[in-house]
């Protein structure tokens, strides 16, 4: 096997995980060739370890043999693949216009007050990141959030309270 | 089977329970359309089929399903490798349509799906998921597996000599891959900028191969269409368009949601008997026909008929069916100024109006949110209009921040020139 190391910024490709390697490996099954599968590695990297870090994205560039520019370009393009460490649960907050109009500016405000996070940010235990997101389509539900990969609906004042004072039950539920 | 025959697309959704498994879709007549293929239809009789249905896109555009099927290359000298991609990459703002599609019945879009690969034949497809909607994911991925193990996915489907499979694909969330040939390159692995047309992807598509991509509710008339036929599909609708549509409707209605109804149905009864009217204490302001990158509509269109006729002519589109209402306590200024900072952001920055016209348009209303908009700022708006509208840029998504922009100036120039005034929005307390 190529142990070759390839540096870039003083960064070294890490080793790929057994799990890892056997989800890219299906990908591969699925597309013509390795670029398509480029940004799936970014995923399943990413769901592995909570981000995309610098040595996470040579592994990929290196078992894919995709150029490490290039795929730099397609994972700062998508919203969803994160180049910084991320809270256990991401908040994606629906701030598009059907959400804005039932008044999700007011739920952010509540976040900010209880988690203490505004956009971009990691609550202290590192337990929530706050990152907006365009229409969930959910409108009819508005306003909505997803957590990890629940969706929270009709959001009220209340509901941003008890989700901060069950933070551990939410811990479960987000997998 | 009450009202299955006018619901063809939501007849086996019931929010109470979870989706319909393989078995429970069959009992409810399901898959019989897709059994034509075993049955001897050949594929151009179901191209010829869809065709004269008169069924058109579901995704915004509206253009003739059938028609866009034609333009792939058939016959010896084609491609032998032919795509088909669902669009299932739901992100225009108020839309949420496909959702309760996938959600709610997963297999009516895979039998769609079938029909529709059988038509261009293609023998594999990929469904284009937004990443966000992982419930939609999860259903449609065990539909998949279930049908696979019944033969109606993989190696010579339903006993035919056809094969097909589907791969999901979810994405990792970028507006821009709803245009069909951003979605290609997203497919392709690269950044999910536009392609140059021509070629059109039912010519040169995904990986160069002939391809059609169609939105997800789009695939989910075709079962209808092949196992009742082409009568039964026009003698629903009105107004020149057949079939059913999914509305919405989200906003300071009392019932919010989204309904299967006849293409013709007028506004107000969507509203009134569906949505119930706005809630106490509040009016209708105008409302956005079918999502964020449609031109403002008013009360006085209410007896409109939802055709895209219709709609078209009042100088909107009928789009993605789902209505966003305005009402009269919030401030339109900063509704249409949340749709600018939603375009800014999901421009993907390839060609200079969009790229610099947006997120300055979205500084100007961040401007009037402060109090800070002057008549200048006003002319620069109005400017843009021109300047990000159809014809000079590479794709749809700046026109389409356009169509509320434009014609919310005009219609709103009062609320404006009160920011202008008051050196403050008059909407907040």
């Amino acid at each position: 096997m190529n142990r070759e190391v390839i540096v870039s910024s003083g960064k070294i490709a890490r080793d790929l995980s057994d799990a890892e390697v056997k989800e890219i490996e299906h990908e591969l099954t699925l597309y013509p060739d390795k670029k398509a599968v480029g940004l799936e590695a970014l995923k399943i990297v990413q769901r592995h370890n909570g981000w995309v870090s610098d040595e996470s994205m040579l592994a990929v560039s290196k078992y894919l043999d995709i150029a490490l520019s290039e795929l730099e370009g397609v994972a700062t393009f998508f919203n969803l693949i994160y180049r910084r460490p991320v809270g256990k649960n991401v908040i994606l907050f629906c701030d598009s216009v059907s959400c804005w109009i039932m008044g999700c500016e007011k739920i952010r405000k509540e976040i900010n007050s209880h988690l203490g996070i505004d956009y971009g940010e990691t609550t202290e235990d590192g337990e929530y990141t706050l990152i907006p997101v365009p229409c969930l389509g959910d409108c009819d539900k508005a306003p909505v959030m997803l957590v990890g990969e629940k969706m929270h609906r009709n959001l009220t004042v209340d509901s941003i309270k008890s989700l901060s004072s069950s933070r551990e039950t939410q811990n479960k539920s987000g997998e | 089977m009450t009202g299955s025959n006018e619901r063809p697309l939501t007849k086996n959704i019931d929010l109470t329970r979870g989706a319909l498994d393989v078995v429970g879709y069959e009992r409810a007549g399901g898959y019989l359309g897709a059994r034509k293929i075993a049955t001897g239809m050949d594929s151009s009789s179901m191209l010829g089929m869809v065709k004269d249905s008169g069924l058109k896109g579901r995704g915004g555009a509206g253009f003739p399903t059938g028609l866009k099927w034609s333009f792939v290359p058939q016959g010896p000298d084609s491609e032998a490798q032919k795509y088909l991609v669902v669009n299932a990459d739901e992100m225009e703002p108020g839309t949420f349509k496909d959702r309760m599609l996938m959600e709610g019945d997963p297999h009516l879009l895979i039998e769609g799906m079938i029909i529709a690969a059988f038509a261009i034949q293609a023998s594999k497809a990929f469904i284009f998921l937004r990443g966000e909607y992982f419930e939609s994911e999860r259903c449609l991925s065990k539909a998949i597996v279930e049908a696979r193990e019944k033969g109606y996915l993989g190696e010579n489907i339903f006993g035919s000599d056809f094969s097909f499979d589907i791969v999901m694909h979810t994405s990792a969330g970028r507006y821009i891959c709803g245009e069909e040939t951003a979605l290609l390159n997203a497919l392709e692995g690269k950044r999910a900028n536009p392609r140059a047309k021509p070629p059109f992807p039912q010519v040169s598509g995904l990986w160069g191969k002939p391809t059609i991509v169609n939105n997800v509710e789009t695939i989910c008339n075709l079962p209808g269409i092949m196992a009742n036929g082409i009568d039964w599909y026009q003698s629903i609708g009105s107004g020149g368009d057949f079939g059913t549509k999914l509305f919405g409707l989200s906003g300071r209605v009392k019932n919010p949601g989204c309904w299967e109804l006849p293409l013709g149905v007028t506004i107000r009864e969507v509203i009134e008997e569906y949505g119930g009217g706005m809630q106490d204490g509040y009016s209708l302001k105008a409302f956005l026909p079918g999502g964020g990158s449609t031109d403002f509509l008013t009360p006085e269109h209410l007896d409109t008929e939802l055709t895209y006729d219709a709609i078209g002519k009042l100088g909107s589109r009928l789009a993605t069916g789902t209505m966003i209402l305005l009402d009269d306590k919030t401030c339109p200024v900063g509704m249409i100024g949340n749709l600018m900072k939603f375009f800014s952001h999901e421009s993907c920055g390839f060609c200079t109006p969009c790229r610099d016209g947006l997120p300055w348009v979205d500084s100007i209303f961040e401007e009037f949110e402060r109090g800070g908009g002057t008549h200048k700022d006003l002319a620069i708006l109005h400017d843009h209009v021109d300047y990000m509208g159809p014809g000079k840029t590479f794709c749809a998504l700046a026109p389409g921040a356009t169509a509320p922009l434009g014609s919310g100036l005009k219609l709103f120039e009062d609320e404006f020139e009160a920011h202008i005034k008051n050196r403050a929005c008059p909407y907040k307390h």
